[in-house]
């Protein structure tokens, strides 16, 4: 086993403490956190897989994703943010309405 | 040689080690507010680990926007909260987020469990030397125009992937704008130390993001790490009371916003229109191309980031759809 596993066990690791955190939190806020979370652990996956190319210069392929990927986290974020903030002002709470039933 | 390799070791585990705590206790800390600078913290142990990686272009990145704005829009959400909350007049709205977390759940935790043995199998079983394209990336270097394996990544072999990333980033604030996030609540005087701080900083933070686009040609750096500096520098500035004035607020906001963009899409244009792909720099200009470009989507990036944190839409005297 090499570093790159190690770091790529952590970032399944990692998702896996955010899928939970996110499905068992009821507090909006947290989901949130729960899927940045989610996010590094993927990013951290495919970098370290990246780093199997045997040579000093890891593939730059994946990298270029993961940047790309941060900056698509962060705004995905900042909507995610005002949608919470609106829904808290309309009915007071920062949770999703719990299924009524039909 | 051997105390060495074990030093790494003993270092990538405590990091590891270190990155799944943290992880943990940003979910399951009690208090919320402690949970998001748990997460700041995070973000930063990230930033590390890209550097054992070798990835310091996403280390910077991780470090500017995963650590850094990511942070700022949490602890801004955050007060606006406890503010939105206030006028609800729902007391024990974060008492109750603190009684919920002491029930762990049973069958989640299994399913979660399940799940995470069979990623970690699955990723165990891939092969243990992969190239991947790194060989293709090095043998095309040379007529990317720069000398940045990432950057001839992200800016010519798959600039569309930039491209289209820029536009998310333009819808985020689309959205944001039209579902007219509440105001970031001004201070009325933002103290001495803050206003000094912003002063001396904001200068040498837009020197460093001008520093990091040039040379992200052949170093780490870039137009996004350059772009998260300069949002950075915004998100000071807005805390320390400072609002684009009226006049710039309207049409020329909107100009730099999608600044980036279009320069993206005028130059697929050109290049489709004298022969070449989408995106087809001729060789001998592609450095400076990319330059062009970059610039453009640095300042894209950084303006689209302090308006995402500012929440609302800049006021100004015309009214824009």
């Amino acid at each position: 086993m090499s570093a790159a596993f190690l770091f790529a066990l952590v970032g399944v690791g990692l998702f896996s403490l955010g899928l939970y955190a996110l499905i068992v939190h009821a507090h909006l806020l947290r989901k949130i956190l729960a899927i940045n979370v989610m996010g590094s652990g993927v990013f951290l996956v495919l970098v370290a897989l990246a780093k199997r190319t045997g040579e000093s210069q890891p593939d730059a392929v994946p990298h270029a994703l993961v940047i790309t990927g941060i900056v698509v986290a962060v705004s995905a974020t900042a909507l995610a943010l005002t949608l919470m903030l609106k829904l808290t002002a309309e009915t007071g709470r920062a949770e999703l309405p719990e299924d009524q039933g039909k | 040689m051997e105390a060495l390799t074990l030093l790494h070791w003993t270092f990538d585990i405590l990091l590891g080690l270190g990155l799944l705590w943290l992880g943990w206790r940003v979910l399951t800390s009690p208090d919320l507010f402690n949970a998001i600078v748990l997460f700041v913290a995070f973000g930063l142990l990230m930033a590390l680990a890209w550097v054992r990686l070798d990835a310091p272009d996403i280390a910077l990145a991780e470090a500017a926007i995963g650590a850094g704005l990511t942070g700022a829009l949490l602890l801004a959400a955050f007060a606006k909260l406890r503010t939105v909350e206030k006028n609800h007049d729902i007391a024990g709205q974060l008492e109750k987020g603190k009684l919920e977390n002491r029930s762990f759940q049973w069958w989640p935790a299994t399913f979660l469990l399940v799940v995470a043995a069979g990623l970690g199998h699955t990723v165990l079983s891939l092969p243990h030397y992969a190239t991947g394209l790194s060989a293709e990336v090095s043998a095309n270097l040379k007529s990317s125009g720069v000398s940045n394996p990432v950057t001839a990544v992200l800016l010519n072999f798959r600039g569309y992937d930039t491209l289209l990333e820029m536009v998310v980033l333009l819808l985020a604030l689309l959205g944001v704008w039209s579902i007219s996030g509440s105001a970031l609540p001004r201070e009325a005087a933002p103290g001495p130390i803050l206003d000094t701080l912003s002063r001396l900083l904001t200068p040498v933070l837009i020197l460093v993001a001008a520093y990091l686009l040039w040379v992200g040609a052949h170093a780490p750096g870039g137009a996004f790490q350059a772009g998260a500096v300069l949002g950075a520098a915004g998100v000071l500035l807005l805390l320390s009371g400072w609002r684009l004035s009226s006049h710039l607020a309207g049409l020329p906001l909107r100009i730099i916003l999608v600044a980036g963009p279009v320069a993206f899409v005028a130059m697929a244009v050109f290049t489709m229109l004298t022969g070449g792909q989408f995106l087809e720099y001729p060789r001998a200009e592609a450095g400076t191309l990319i330059l062009f470009l970059e610039t453009a989507a640095t300042l894209s990036i950084g303006t689209t980031l302090a308006a995402l944190f500012l929440g609302e839409r800049p006021k100004n005297k015309r009214e824009y759809p």
